[in-house]
């Protein structure tokens, strides 16, 4: 059911594809005012997830916390299946995609977006390395099954043949040396995501200094929440993993109440401070015509029913807590719609809404189908690699 | 000390975290990221080479031009010619507006008649959108002070249209007006943009570019230098019925817009954020 799921995401995703490479950028609904959308918010959600599973198991490979061994493994594949739908995603928003090149030849280092290519291809490389490092001795031992599964492991453990106790600790202090890293570098690109949109001082929406920290948090929340939701269902985590599942969830709680405190601290103060330029973008997210995004979706389905699932009894059956982390990993997706869209949908000047008529000097914007087809398809090609996982990663084994 | 000592050492053996060994982890996480910051911000922008294109000297050499305009809103009468000569000038497509007119309704008496404000692009002196450039594609000209986007370099991230607090910046989606879509003979005349003379062809340049004003720089001769009388001169400024819209060299003292701002209470708009627009509104 989940690899059918996965298919016909996929494959909506192709015309999304078929359609964003044939006509460009034509038939989507952003404009030059509201100039990112559905793709950007896919982008910033993704990423986040991926920085927010790599801190996770952090806590594993860099501070031995026992705790949440078991979900190592899983943390350091979610972060990499996140990163690729993250750069697909942003990938397609580009003008000239196969230029992206350009960042890496002539990058413009006063600008936060030159920075984030530039950290994201270290990271990239960096988890490539770890999820490597990690799992080198399983892919060896797994190069010996007969099956297409076999010729899977022996590609992805390259020539290396050696699983002696040297090589496994070898291993293991490379994982140490690259998670160390990885930490900094994680924080610094998804802190530098939130100053991609928090130094614009033409959007005082973006323009707080909170925001690379509510990048940071809502990654861990949302990175969290999605760790636990596959730790529950990724091969048989639901027998194996009872007890890390609801210590996830204890995390994933408190972080999402830190989240809560850190986003109404920003709207108490915009709000009381009571600049129109600065509180119209909260207006908008409040009671502007995608009201139903913020209560519904962010609020409501993403907040506190989590809050009350995880907070009450019930956090102590890992079902449960994998319900409230689903609807975390829904709902902060409204949070990043949030983000971008109420940020660009307020006149930078009073008139330039009525001031010229164009489908493209809009101020309203819903994403188009072809939109949504391609960003249905990057969740489904998420979907299918999490299949792939399921099937080729090495279980985890007790120590 | 040495109790601390004998507990990280007799605890070797097993893998349980120590206060020690987490403030020794913690330091290696902070030293780590302490040098990344470094080494990151410490590289200079000229070891990356040809980070800006090239800029084109002008013959004059040394001379160096500080155009802007000076815009008189008693004179604007909303007539928007300004924005349609732009248009016929640089020959954008519909979703493009390198200027626009803005009703600026009254606060204090919304009844009469608004404030009308034609808004081109401002050439700002710290323009945030050539910062924002991830690959400064745009860049502001030594020359003569006009922000241009190059059309090969940029790659259509739409960051400079965020960055930009006036909304001059513009993304070009590749739609054509009928005249172009049908192929009538009007699209075989280019577009004299940068001096370029480009077509509109599907998916190159400009297409999926940024676009902005250009204070009509294709109309400078060699030296730089606009001429009022041949109708070297930029589309609105040539165009407005109301003559309301000086356009010149601030560095020459004979210009209008020299003397204007000295002669006349001006405002710029969001002078608050710093970006020193180059274009003054008279009152």
């Amino acid at each position: 059911m989940f690899w059918a799921l996965g298919f016909f995401c996929f494959l909506l995703g192709i015309y999304g594809w078929y359609d964003r490479f044939a006509y460009g950028h034509l038939h989507a609904n952003y404009g030059s005012i509201v100039t990112w959308g559905l793709w950007i918010a896919a982008y910033i959600y993704f990423i986040g997830l991926s920085a927010g599973s790599f801190l996770v198991s952090s806590l594993v490979y860099v501070f031995n916390i026992k705790a949440f061994e078991k979900v190592g493994r899983l943390a350091i594949f979610t972060a990499l299946v996140t990163l690729i739908l993250a750069l697909l995603s942003v990938w397609a928003d580009l003008g000239h995609e196969f230029r992206a090149w350009h960042v890496m030849v002539y990058p413009n280092f006063k600008s936060p977006m030159a920075w984030m290519i530039y950290l994201y291809s270290f990271y990239f490389l960096l988890i490539l390395l770890e999820f490597y490092f990690i799992n080198r001795k399983d892919f060896i031992e797994g190069s010996d099954l007969k099956d297409w599964r076999g010729k899977v492991y022996r590609m992805l453990a390259m020539r290396s043949r050696d699983v002696s106790e040297t090589a496994v600790k070898r291993d293991y202090k490379m994982v140490k040396i690259l998670a160390t890293i990885g930490v900094p570098v994680a924080i610094m690109f998804h802190g530098g995501v939130g100053a991609l949109f928090g130094v614009v001082a033409a959007r005082p929406h973006w323009h707080s200094g909170m925001f690379p920290i509510l990048f940071l948090l809502s990654a861990l929340v949302s990175g969290g929440a999605l760790l636990t939701m596959i730790s529950i269902i990724f091969q048989d985590g639901y027998n194996k993993n009872k007890e890390t599942v609801i210590l996830l969830g204890k995390l994933v709680l408190g972080l999402l109440i830190l989240d809560v405190i850190f986003q109404v601290s920003e709207f108490l103060i915009a709000f009381r401070g009571g600049i129109p330029g600065h509180i119209a973008g909260l207006k908008l997210v409040i009671s502007g015509k995608y009201w139903p995004v913020f209560w519904i979706w962010q609020v409501f389905l993403g907040t506190v029913m989590p809050i009350v699932i995880l907070a009450s009894k019930a956090k102590r059956n890992p079902i449960y807590v994998g319900i409230a982390c689903l609807l975390i990993f829904v709902g902060i997706f409204g949070l990043r719609l949030n983000i971008v869209i109420p940020g660009l949908a307020v006149e930078e000047i009073k008139g330039l809404a009525t001031a010229v008529t164009s489908a493209r000097a809009s101020f309203l914007y819903f994403p188009s189908l072809s939109e949504w087809m391609l960003t249905i398809g990057i969740g489904g090609l998420g979907m299918l690699m999490f299949g792939l996982g399921e099937i080729l990663l090495p279980k985890e084994k007790h120590q | 000390m040495d109790i601390l000592i004998f507990y990280c050492m007799g605890n070797k053996n097993t893998e349980e975290i120590s206060r020690r060994k987490l403030l020794e982890q913690l330091g290696i996480v902070g030293a780590s990221g302490l040098a990344t910051f470094l080494g990151s911000t410490l590289i200079p922008d000229t070891v990356f080479a040809s980070s800006k294109p090239a800029d084109k000297k002008n013959i004059s050499g040394n001379n160096s031009f500080h155009y802007g305009m000076v815009i008189d809103t008693k004179r604007c009468v909303g007539c928007r010619s300004c924005v349609l000569a732009c248009k016929a000038e640089n020959k954008t497509p519909p979703s493009v507006y390198y200027t626009v007119v803005v009703d600026q309704v009254l606060e204090n008496r919304p009844d009469d008649k608004p404030t009308y404000m034609t808004k081109p692009c401002f050439q700002c002196e710290h323009p945030s959108c050539v910062e924002a450039c991830p690959v400064s594609a745009t860049f502001k000209r030594k020359q003569d002070g006009i922000v241009v986007v190059d059309y090969d370099r940029c790659i259509g991230c739409r960051y400079c249209i965020t960055a930009c607090p006036y909304g001059a910046r513009w993304f070009d989606f590749g739609e054509n007006y009928p005249a172009i879509a049908e192929k009538t003979r009007y699209a075989e005349v280019p577009s004299p943009e940068y001096g370029k003379y480009i077509k509109r062809e599907p998916e190159k340049s400009p297409i999926g570019n940024v676009r902005k004003c250009t204070f009509c720089l294709h109309l400078q001769d060699e030296s730089g230098k606009y001429n009022k009388n041949t109708g070297h001169w930029p589309a609105c400024a040539k165009t407005c019925t109301g003559h309301a819209i000086y356009f010149g060299d601030f560095n020459d003292e004979d210009s209008d817009v020299y003397r204007l701002i000295r002669e006349r209470q001006y405002i710029r708009l969001k002078e608050e954020l710093g970006t020193a627009p180059n274009v003054y509104y008279l009152l």
